[in-house]
């Protein structure tokens, strides 16, 4: 079977592993209430989304 | 590769998926607007919109046909007597898909699906935006008709000067 020739140095491992990044997530205001949320979903805080009331918070 | 492949497995065998999506599609019928996980959102709209346009055609095959997916007696019958008249002449898409953030646990992102004309609060804004759409459209196609005048005016002019080029590239 195939095998690798030669060790994966420290270096090279780390140098590929520079591109594993967390990304923050897209954060916007709501038109509604002016919370911040998630773009592209309803409000949590009041349920929002485009301008329109999907559903109504908890509390 | 994976060109061409359509739908989700999630995670399930065939017999099972299938039983998720009638529970679903049954639930959805019910209520009218249920929360899910947003893959499984997106799987039962697909089904229940072909259930939705079969039940349009209103007769016992189709009624057959939908019972074979639905779980619930009185669902159907409320599908054919309620809810497909409400629908009234909508060409698909009768279903609505919000996404609504992550689950907390698992952090599976949710989503609600509903039925589009059952939500009240959306379907008054929507006639109230046709008639103000209406009222630009009429508006908007009298300024038009006095512009094509205008136009066909200038068109006129125009026309003559683009002939003579054309004989010149020859």
């Amino acid at each position: 079977m195939p095998n690798p020739k030669r060790r994966m140095s420290k270096s090279r491992t780390a140098k590929r592993r520079t591109h594993y990044k967390a990304h923050s997530p897209a954060l916007g205001v709501c038109a509604n209430c002016g919370e911040v949320k998630m773009t592209h979903r309803a409000c949590p805080s009041c349920g929002y989304y485009n301008e329109k009331s999907m559903f109504i918070p908890k509390s | 590769m994976r060109h061409g492949v359509k739908g989700r497995k999630l995670s399930r065998t065939h017999s099972h998926r299938a039983a998720l999506m009638n529970a679903l599609a049954t639930s959805l019928l019910k209520h009218k607007r249920i929360k899910t996980t947003l893959a499984k959102a997106k799987e039962a709209r697909k089904h229940v919109e072909a259930l939705i346009t079969k039940a349009k055609k209103n007769n016992l095959h189709s009624r057959r046909h939908v019972m074979r997916f639905v779980n619930d007696k009185d669902v159907v019958k409320e599908l054919f007597s309620e809810v497909v008249p409400k629908i009234g002449e909508r060409p698909g898409g009768y279903t609505r898909v919000i996404k609504l953030g992550n689950r907390m646990g698992d952090a599976a992102s949710m989503a609600i699906l509903e039925l589009v004309d059952y939500n009240d609060v959306i379907t008054k804004k929507a006639e109230e935006h046709k008639e103000k759409r209406e009222a630009k459209k009429e508006a908007k196609q009298k300024a038009k008709s006095e512009e094509k005048d205008a136009e066909e005016a200038v068109e006129e002019k125009e026309s003559k000067p683009k002939k003579r080029k054309k004989k010149d590239e020859e």
